[in-house]
This record gives C-alpha cells, structure tokens and sequence, in this order.
C-alpha cells in the first residue's frame, strides 16, 4: 500500500555569505502512515522545524528544497506540483500547527472568523455556515462556551485557548496529515496535557496522521508511534518509539536521554554530552556527532549511513548492527 | 544534606506580599494583582531551595523582591537575621556582594558592548575588590571553573552559545563570592544537553564553595534534580512545601499532585493514573476565595469549605500543605 507520505533524501540549501551552500536540512527520509504519530526530535538547529516548513514549501528565502529530493503525498511527488497546487496541499491536506499562536494568530481578526476563513479557502461555503463549522470547532478542540469565544480576539485568549484555536484552523479545511511543530513548549506543563491529550484524541477521532516536531524526549513518549532523532540537519536514528526508548543505538540518543532529569527513580547526577550543536558551516566531515561521541574511533572520519541496528531500527554510526 | 538543628537559616522570608497597582479606569481604580500574596520561605546554608510553579504564580517576582529589584508591598526578608527591607544605600552594596542572581536570558543580562572579561570584572571593580591585574587574574580562574577558555575575556558576548553565554552569567555571579544565588530559571532556555552540563556546574560549585541558591523554576524534573527543598507555588501562595523526595514521592496538594503528573516522564512506563487539569490558572488580578485552586481542584471531598475558607499551609507527614483535604488527597 502507498504511504500516506513519504519523504526521500530532502534536502534543504541556503546560500552562505562566504559564496559557499550549506544544507540545514542534509538527505532526511521518512515515511507517515495514516493515522499515526512521528516524532521528529532534536534540539536546535537540527533542521527539524526546517524540515516540517520544507514539506509544505515554507522555506524561507534564499533557501530552497533541492530538485533532488521527494516529497510523495499518496504517491504524488509535491515537488512537481505549482504554487497553485501547493496551496490547495497547504492548510488543505496537510496542515500546521505552530509553536507560538500568538504570532500565528491575526491579532485584529476573531478566532471564529480566522478558523472561518480557513474553513472558506478549501471549501465553498456561505460565511454563516463557515462561522456555524467554526463553533463547532471549537467545540470539538475542548474550548468550553465556543459560541462566545467565537467572538474573541486573540489578545482575550490565554495561551491554551490561542494553541487550541490554532489547532480549529489547521482542522479546518479536514487535513490528512497535521504538522505540529513544538505545538506545547510556550504553554503551560498543565495545559501542555491537555493539547497533547487533545491532539491524541483528534488523531484517533479522524484517522489524520501527526508529525510532531519537539525537542522534548518526555512529549514523544507514550504519544509518538514512531521517532526519528535529527543531529546536524540528518537524522540519526529511526525506530518505533519504544525501540529507541527501551534501546537507544546512537551514542547521541543515549546522550539526550542521559541529559534530561526525572521525575521518578533515583536522583543520579545527570551525564550530559560535551561541547555545543555545531552550526551548519562547521559540520565535521565525517560523522557529524563524532568530535562529542564518547565513542568515537578512527572510522568515523568518514559519514556512516542510516544503518540497521535491529530490525526496523536503524542508526546512523559505525556502532550499530552487526558489523560493530 | 540537611542544616543541624537549630542552625539559623541564611535566608527567612516571612509573609511577602507584593501587589502591583493597576491603572485606575475611568476614574474607577480596579483591584491590585496579587503576585505574591503572603510567601514564607527558609533556606539553610549550602543548601538548595527550588521555588516551582506555573508562568504567572508570583515565583519570579519572589525572587526579585528577596534581591531588592523590587520593593515589597508588606513583610520581612532576612538575610543571616538582617532585614533586606530595612537596608540603606551602603547596606544595600554590601548586601549585593552576597547575595547574587542568575537570569533565564543570559544574553539579556550581559551588555552587548562589554567584553566578558569586563563583564566579569564590574562586580568585583564596584565592590573595589583587588588591584587591577588581581582582578584580571581573577576573571581568568573564573572563566576556567565555569568551563570556559580563559582567553575568552577578550570576547563579546554575541560571539557565544546560549550555554557559554549562562556559564559567563554564573562566573558574573561567582566573582563577588556571593553567599546565596538567586537563580531565576537559569536553564529553561537552553537545549537538553547543555542544560544538563549547567546544571552539573551548579551542584559542582555548590559543593566547592558551599553557595545556597534559592532555585525558581517551572519544570519540577530540573528542580528535582538539583533542590534539597521544594516550595510549590500557585497564584502568589505556596500550596506545599518539604524536602524535595518527600514533596516527589508523596505530594499532599492537589495542584502538586497535578503538577507532577503532567509532567511529561521519557520513559516508556506507563504513566499511571495521568491527571490532566482543566482549564487555565485564574488571573492573579481575581484569584477564586478560599482556596485558589479549587476552580480546577480534582479533590473527591472539595466542598463549601474550599470555596470560603483559605487554606494556611499546616504540618502534615513531615511536610506543609495548604489543603483542608490533604489527609485524603488520592
């Protein structure tokens, strides 16, 4: 069966000043199915925002997505459609959420006629039926009293309510697929549940597929069907989430999680990767983590690729699978 | 881990209330915003006290009144058995090269023109400690015991990482030899993995040099992991607060209950019984009567009681709750 979507060997390049390419986003392949959840995890600068914005052509200028890369919505490669074409993708079948509502929201439109005009861009409906499927919306997003809140500006709403009418306008238009691009780290841990419980619910409810991009390992747990970690624009391990949880084949996988704090258990003193995320135009040549890896050897001057370490596991290091 | 007995606390604050005037309307003034509404807080020396709570629950504005960046609306803060409140000009200098502060946006709290070095040093020249080429040396040994490159003095800040630019924050702190460090969510913006070295460096000097910092953060695994103490606050008032494991392990609050298990856990066990609350933290300007949090309190017995009559933190099982149900919290 055809993958919902399927994305092979994206690249991204921006012109750097010196006259040189650097590629933030460096042969990243992925596959979503329906009605599922991927996480793209990593820290800054990894290239997984960049990637998300890639899949809908949201790349900001200079940058482009290379001709070489393939971006197939049921089999459809995105890269040949036109900006006309791309549009009716955009907000239609894949949709997006986005860290900061309050950016993304028009400030002087209210939240019902900003989901309304989602809801009008893909389908040709009166402005009072768009209103009435805007209520219902926000009903269905968990906002109590919608019919009021129709009538809101964003300034009138909290931080929760602003991430839950940003996620009524990417509903809209009934999307396959949502984008949520770090969709819970401006809010709240409380009302960071309740998105996540709600995108859960939404995902169940409508079969839509999520690609959910955070840098939060604790977001990905028991949300996420499958993850893929990104370091330095490529990704470097890719597994069902309890496979890479339970096993974790990347020296800079076992770092994050040896990085972050718990809640429960023992309290131990963290063991955190050395040195800093190298910026794109002093990525190493060879196995870009290998000047931080506590286990780098001599072959990791040259790039290992994304190969397996168990079945249906695969990593990106010299380590992993059976030639170790 | 713990003080001796009896030992007197370096740091007691005792009923702080600090309410902000908002700008009367149409010649109707409206209510103050409560920010804090009556905080007691103890912390003994060479320890750690982590301060959580929500975006909004008055944490931070604790934090800044206790180092005099804000003044108190009413109630006492003393330092070694001194009254913060009560200082003068020149009892206030001193008092700065005790008491320091480490701030969430590194860059934000270094001058973009100064180099580090100069950075560094302006504590030590204002508080005239050494001659000119000590103090030098100093910002070097400094440099070094944050982790960082001596040679960096010479550096602008703008040249550095999120993580570097903290660490020159805390090597800011250290030069003064300050007794107490405010840190006010001093790792909340940094990636994972720097995150994790900085707070290593915090326990490392805290060890070394026997510092107690008054620790305000909102993600309760990072306060975890570095706080002896926790003091759980919503809406200006602290709802709980113990010894850090016993807090953790065995939370009284309802709202700390909560808190803790919306906190998302990685790892694959299964998250049991996860409470998720309902709704948003009311508005510090209109907290609920009685007590704050029974608008999204979960408690089986919540009664008439929690909605008249303000909770006063009590002794319970070693540690203090602001609950009237807290025996029977689930």
């Amino acid at each position: 069966m055809t993958p919902l979507l399927e994305v092979r060997d994206l690249r991204v390049s921006f012109p750097e000043s010196g006259g040189g390419t650097i590629h933030p986003v460096d042969g990243v392949s992925f596959t979503l199915e329906r009605g599922r959840t991927l996480a793209l995890v990593g820290e800054s600068g990894c290239g997984k925002s960049l990637t998300g914005l890639a899949l809908l052509r949201l790349v900001p200028s200079p940058g482009r997505v290379e001709a070489s890369s393939a971006i197939r919505l049921e089999g459809k490669d995105l890269m040949s459609f036109d900006e006309r074409a791309m549009r009716e993708v955009r907000g239609g079948r894949i949709g997006m959420v986005f860290q900061d509502p309050m950016t993304s929201l028009n400030p002087v439109l209210t939240a019902g006629d900003q989901i309304a005009e989602g809801v009008r861009a893909h389908r040709s409906v009166s402005r009072s039926d768009a209103l009435a499927r805007a209520e219902a919306l926000l009903g269905e997003v968990g906002i109590a009293d919608p019919a009021r809140r129709l009538h809101e500006y964003p300034h009138q709403l909290s931080g929760g309510m602003r991430q839950r009418v940003m996620i009524s306008i990417a509903l809209a238009a009934e999307p396959e697929i949502l984008i949520a691009d770090e969709p819970t780290t401006a809010l709240d841990v409380t009302v960071q549940a309740q998105i996540l419980e709600l995108l859960d619910r939404l995902r169940l409810e409508r079969g839509m597929a999520v690609l959910l991009i955070t840098h939060d390992l604790g977001v990905v747990a028991g949300r996420a069907d499958d993850m893929c970690v990104m370091y330095a624009g490529q990704i470097v391990e890719r597994a069902s989430t309890r496979q890479v949880f339970e096993a974790p084949a990347h020296p800079y996988t076992r770092g994050l999680f040896g990085s972050v704090p718990t809640i429960a258990g023992p309290r131990e003193r963290l063991t955190p990767i050395s040195g800093s995320v190298p910026p794109p135009t002093a990525w190493p040549g060879g196995c870009r983590f290998a000047p931080r890896c506590p286990e780098r050897f001599a072959r990791c001057d040259s790039m290992p690729s994304l190969r397996g370490a168990a079945p249906g596991h695969d990593a990106r290091c010299w380590l992993a699978g059976d030639e170790a | 881990m713990t003080a001796p007995a009896g030992a007197a606390p370096l740091l007691e604050v005792r009923d702080l209330v600090k309410h902000y005037r908002a700008r009367a309307m149409l010649g109707r003034s409206s209510p103050p915003v409560r920010a804090v509404d009556g905080v007691s807080l103890t912390l003994g020396r060479g320890q750690t006290l982590g301060l959580v709570g929500e975006s909004g629950c008055g944490k931070t504005t604790v934090g800044r009144t206790i180092i005099r960046l804000q003044e108190p609306t009413s109630g006492r803060a003393l330092l070694d058995g001194t009254d913060i409140f009560a200082l003068g000009p020149d009892a206030l200098r001193a008092f700065r090269r005790r008491v320091q502060m480490i701030f969430q946006d590194p860059y934000g709290s270094l001058n973009p023109r100064m180099t580090v070095g100069d950075a560094i040093a302006e504590g030590m020249d204002i508080h005239h400690i050494g001659t000119r080429p000590q103090r030098r040396g100093r910002v070097a040994t400094l440099l070094e015991e944050v982790g960082l490159d001596a040679s960096y003095a010479s550096r602008y800040p703008h040249e550095f990482s999120g993580g570097q630019r903290q660490r020159i924050g805390i090597a800011r702190a250290l030069a003064v030899e300050p007794e107490l460090i405010i840190c006010d969510e001093p790792v909340s913006s940094l990636d994972v993995s720097v995150q994790a070295q900085v707070l290593n460096l915090l326990s490392d000097l805290q060890r070394a040099r026997r510092l107690s910092y008054l620790f305000i953060a909102h993600d309760l695994a990072v306060v975890r992991q570095v706080a002896d103490r926790i003091a759980v606050m919503y809406l200006g008032r602290i709802v709980e607060t113990g010894a850090a494991d016993r807090v953790l392990s065995s939370p009284r609050h309802p709202y700390t209950v909560a808190l803790r298990s919306a906190v998302p856990e990685a790892s694959m066990a299964p998250a049991a019984g996860r409470i998720v609350l309902s709704g948003d933290p009311p508005s510090p300007a209109a907290p609920p009567p009685g007590c704050a949090f029974h608008t999204r309190c979960f408690h089986p017995k919540r009664d008439e009681r929690c909605r008249t009559e303000r909770p006063e933190l009590r002794p319970l099982g070693g540690v203090q709750v602001a609950c009237h149900h807290a025996e029977s919290t689930p």
